[in-house]
């Protein structure tokens, strides 16, 4: 125990103040942690595919959010058990990865972790069923590749790529109106792609949302959106053709950094002092029109008198614009951000062929439109919808869906959906299980168990016989030796998904696969638990 | 072995039915909150707020009931949203969307207990919500073309939006106060042109529509009280001690006599920027800052009239209805643009006195004076008049304009019902629900107005069986009445926006199967 002798007998201590202090070790712990981790997985399951349930979250300062974002969800969760961030870890790693299949990832590692109770039940040390699990992995992601398919698309043929977006879209609530929805993600992704490279930029896509209006009002924009207006309510709405000049510095006085004191102490200082103030700003103003400039777009506030200057010299501008925001107007525009007056130069004003402002609803919400850019690669997508948490959740959804969209960019191979790619998986991995001599085949076997629990949630979640419906969708796979075959969650009537036309990107798949092998391996490697006791 | 507690210690956590039930549970408490409110026989609420000075706030607004709840259940505040959603986009119909997205869940809760999948009986509201609004859109009138008939049907909106607010016993008065106000507009829905300005003091059948611009301020001592074809500058300056803005500037003398000075310049700098201002050739200068009394004097001299302490919304309105620009810097005077009206004159509304601006350029603006016993009055007063502003204005960019008295409800009704009978499925029994949720309106409606809903209702539902009717509940006569005759008309837009957020939130509550409650964030105690 923590109680140990040195070479005299004496005993002495290793772990500080014992008695306060659980502990949990050998299969007790592991036991402990795989208790933990399917609670985790359980709360994620009814979320799973086209029919599954939304989950409402309460955050600590009462705001009310509805989602089925398996890593939203988790991430708002307040997790305190160890073992449920690890759960949690996952998810946002997918997240960051691939964007989508958060949740199925969490799904699988749950049911990895059941499988692992059983075995370790028959006293199958962790570490073979460890091993097992990862040459299991092995051969899925491998037969991944093999049963994967390659699609072609192009500026032009857009249509598988909707397709896929259109899969991932219908899980969430906003399946109602997947397909522009979808197209939107698609041609946004597009726009801002580099095909050559196979590489896409999603800053450069900004998603921003509105309260008011329908969902279908969204739109896609060919330029940025802020959400700012003009600073002199008399300044013209509308500029063709406008040249900006992006600043960052304040059209105010200038504040040295240095502590310094200006002391006034005779008139002719006051007057002089005056006059350089006025002419300070007239420089300001003045440098901007110089340049050509037709729109100043500006990080800080302006002053009373310079901003008169600016409308009074027809020069309108905008303040208090966001640090992200003026970054992507910079790209957008081709223009470059300047930080002093003094830098100010034809060069680096971006050009844009509409600046609008445009208002909305009852209230004074006014949005400024910048169109037609220079480099027309930053878009941006604008959501309408009935209520705020509507907006979250769709840009939510449209987030991942702009993600399967680049990952199909970056590879362009697909599975099918609908649990029909798990199915096939655990068929070989099954086969595969029986080749292999020794104890790990067990662990082989159970990953294939596990493997069909996806598909098992989804027709639960459905409304379907679970296991009805999959023992019969396994044995037309291999009766028919075709790993099409999924389950048919929309009720549409066939159960080949690749006439349904639901895919999903291969790397999402292989990364849910390994991602949740990895955990399930380090969550079963844990033999002691050691946790301050309540206090 | 115990399964350790995933959550942190206050959180919890709530499941499947319990779940479902506590979100029902939350909305319909809201609805049932609302629903006495609505109709014109619907009653008030009393607001007693929490804050300093326990105000207290009379009224029937749907959105300003909900807004000012606390409200824990968390199924409950996306029933706000919605309601705060439809006053920001169309600004009436606040009370009906929460108690129509009550009526849908309430149905919902019975189908549920029923053994239908929740998912179910979403696709199926959403079916119906599509066949009500394509039944609605068939029997829309629109009367774009003839102005004549558009402004009547105007009018009748208002009147109808009215007669369910406090002002229902002059709503032809303030019907005729709104749509004049509204027409002024010329199709923008840029409400910041009409100004709404209370004076306790008098009745509601005192307010009036202005057309001319008023401003809540007094006039500079020993200037012009009255000033024609007034040349107007209007300003956002520092008209009192005109600071240096160069930082870290500050005075430091060593003597009286250079304090004296430095005052002297001080001075000498203020008479300079006043005479660079009269020098525009102005008799009315509006400042949104103070005026000290120095310049005042100055400006008093030279004849002009000058306002200080123009609130920001004033003097933007203000630059906006006489065409000027607002100016901080005076140094070119021919290039700023002059505001120009008429007649300047102060004017005397109750005790107070105000200062009028009439024959201005821009014929948009104007306003409305509101007159009324208490400020409770004239509060909701305000909030009643700029429902039916708000609707008038949408309106006038959507023409298309429906019945009102609970006869799109029963159109739509008729038209879901029927969609009911020819779908196959389980889907049938929740679009036979959503019809039933629709009658709910003109029954609580009825209801409200203290009548026998059952009755009236089914009398409506066998009038509507006609082809072409235009039966609707008469709650003035208690009976069912031709809404077309008795001139009861409501915004399409308005209907279609209650119909879509309704089904958007209900079908939004209904999707949760889990409801996850964070540890309430630990306010720190300040000593």
């Amino acid at each position: 125990m923590a109680l140990a002798f040195d070479e005299y007998g004496r005993p002495f201590i290793i772990l500080k103040e014992q008695d306060q202090k659980t502990r949990l070790r050998g299969l007790e712990a592991q036991k402990a942690n795989i208790s933990a981790g399917k609670a985790v997985a359980r709360i994620l399951r009814t979320s799973l595919g086209p029919k599954g349930m939304d989950k409402m979250l309460q955050s600590p300062d009462g705001d009310v959010t509805i989602t089925n974002d398996g890593a939203t969800i988790l991430e708002q969760m307040d997790v305190d058990n160890q073992i449920a961030k690890l759960m949690v870890e996952l998810s946002r790693s997918q997240d960051y990865e691939i964007g989508d299949g958060t949740t199925g990832v969490v799904v699988m590692a749950g049911a990895l972790l059941e499988q692992a109770e059983h075995l370790l039940e028959r006293g199958i040390h962790p570490i073979r069923i460890a091993e097992g699990y990862e040459m299991a992995s092995r051969m899925a992601v491998e037969h991944l590749d093999h049963i994967a398919q390659k699609f072609d698309f192009g500026p032009t043929n857009i249509e598988p790529l909707v397709q896929t977006c259109m899969t991932t879209l219908s899980s969430k609530i906003v399946n109602r109106c997947k397909r522009p929805l979808a197209e939107i993600s698609v041609k946004a992704v597009l726009s801002v792609a580099d095909l050559e490279r196979k590489d896409v930029n999603l800053d450069l896509i900004k998603v921003e949302g509105k309260v008011g209006g329908k969902l279908e009002d969204t739109e896609l924009i060919y330029g940025i959106t802020v959400d700012k207006d003009m600073s002199h309510p008399q300044m013209p709405k509308q500029i063709q053709d406008a040249k900006i000049a992006i600043l960052t510095c304040p059209f105010e006085p200038p504040k040295p950094k240095t502590k310094h004191k200006v002391d006034i102490d005779t008139v002719e200082k006051f007057q002089t002092l005056r006059q350089q103030e006025q002419k300070y700003f007239d420089d300001m103003v003045q440098k901007c029109k110089d340049v050509g400039a037709t729109l100043v777009i500006c990080q800080w506030g302006f002053d009373d008198e310079a901003n008169h200057l600016l409308m009074h010299r027809n020069l309108p501008a905008v303040r208090w614009v966001g640090g992200v925001e003026l970054e992507l107007i910079a790209i957008a525009t081709g223009g470059r951000i300047v930080p002093r007056f003094q830098e100010l130069t034809p060069e680096k004003l971006g050009r844009a062929g509409l600046v609008r402002e445009k208002s909305f609803g009852t209230t004074k919400d006014k949005m400024l439109y910048i169109e037609h850019c220079a480099n027309s690669r930053a878009v941006t997508i604008f959501i309408r919808g009935g209520n705020k948490m509507m907006i979250e959740e769709t840009k939510r959804s449209i987030h991942d869906a702009l993600c399967v969209a680049r990952n199909l960019i970056r590879n362009n191979s697909i599975v099918y959906g609908g649990g029909s790619a798990e199915i096939s998986c655990s068929i070989a991995v099954e086969a595969a299980a029986d080749k292999y001599p020794g104890v790990e085949q067990y662990a082989i076997r159970a990953f294939a168990d596990a493997l069909d629990s996806v598909p098992m949630a989804l027709a639960e979640n459905s409304g379907l016989q679970p296991i009805e419906t999959l023992s019969a969708v396994k044995s037309q796979q291999i009766k028919e030796n075709n790993p099409h075959f999924g389950i048919d969650c929309n009720d549409v009537g066939t159960n080949d998904m690749r006439e349904q036309n639901v895919f999903e990107t291969l790397i999402g798949k292989q990364q849910q696969i390994l991602l949740a092998t990895q955990v399930v391996k380090m969550i079963l490697k844990i033999d002691d638990v050691i946790s301050p006791s309540d206090y | 072995m115990a399964i350790e507690r995933i959550l942190k210690d206050d959180a919890s956590e709530e499941k499947g039915e319990r779940a479902r039930t506590a979100s029902f549970v939350g909305a319909i408490a809201i609805t049932d909150l609302v629903k006495t409110t609505l109709g014109p026989k619907g009653m008030d609420k009393i607001l007693q707020s929490t804050g300093r000075g326990q105000e207290v706030t009379v009224t029937n607004d749907g959105a300003t009931i909900l807004k000012s709840l606390h409200i824990d259940n968390p199924a409950a505040k996306v029933l706000i949203d919605i309601s705060k959603v439809q006053d920001d986009e169309v600004g009436d119909g606040t009370t009906s969307v929460v108690v129509l997205a009550g009526e849908l869940l309430r149905e919902a809760e019975k189908l549920v207990a029923a053994k239908i999948h929740p998912m179910t009986i979403i696709s199926g509201y959403r079916i119906a919500a599509e066949c009500a609004r394509n039944a609605l859109l068939q029997r829309v009138v629109d009367n774009k073309e003839n102005a004549e008939k558009f402004k009547s049907d105007l009018m009748k909106i208002a009147k109808t939006t009215l007669s369910s607010k406090i002002l229902s016993q002059d709503k032809e008065h303030f019907a005729q106060l709104a749509v004049d106000a509204v027409m002024r507009l010329k199709g923008s829905t840029n409400l910041e042109a009409i100004q709404i300005i209370k004076k306790p003091g008098g009745s509601l059948k005192d307010s009036f529509l202005d057309e001319g611009f008023i401003l809540d301020k007094k006039i500079g001592l020993g200037q012009p009280k009255r000033i024609e074809n007034a040349k107007i500058l209007v300003a956002n300056t520092a008209m009192d001690t005109d600071k240096v803005k160069i930082y870290g500037a500050r005075v430091r003398v060593d003597s009286m006599s250079k304090v004296a000075e430095i005052e002297g310049a001080e001075k000498e700098k203020m008479r300079e920027k006043v005479q660079k201002i009269i020098a525009h050739g102005i008799n009315c200068f509006v400042n949104r800052q103070l005026i000290y009394n120095f310049p005042e004097e100055l400006f008093a001299d030279a004849g002009v009239l000058a306002i200080e302490h123009a609130d920001f919304d004033g003097i933007e309105r203000l630059a906006l209805v006489t065409g000027g620009e607002i100016a901080s810097t005076f140094d070119n005077p021919e290039s700023v643009k002059l505001g120009h009206c008429k007649l300047i004159e102060e004017i005397m509304i109750g005790e107070d006195k105000l200062i009028h601006f009439s024959g201005v350029e821009m014929g948009q603006a104007c306003t409305i004076v509101l007159r009324g016993a208490s400020h409770h009055m004239l509060d909701e007063a305000e909030r009643s008049l700029h429902d039916a502003l708000c609707v008038l204005s949408q309106t006038v960019n959507d023409t298309r304009v429906v019945l009102g008295g609970g006869w799109p409800e029963m159109v739509m009704a008729k038209a879901v019902d029927e969609l009911a009978r020819q779908t196959p499925g389980k889907k049938s029994h929740a679009i036979e629900a959503f019809s039933r949720s629709l009658v709910a309106i003109p029954t609580i409606i009825a209801d409200n107005a203290g009548l026998d809903s059952a009755d009236l209702v089914a009398q409506l539902r066998a009038e509507h069986h006609k082809e072409g009717c235009n039966a609707g509940i008469d709650v003035i006569s208690g009976s069912v009445g031709d809404m077309a005759e008795l001139g009861i008309s409501e915004s399409f837009k308005v209907k279609q926006a209650v119909l879509l957020s309704a089904t958007e939130a209900a079908e939004m509550i209904l999707r949760v199967d889990e409801i996850i409650t964070c540890a309430p964030r630990k306010r720190e105690d300040r000593m």
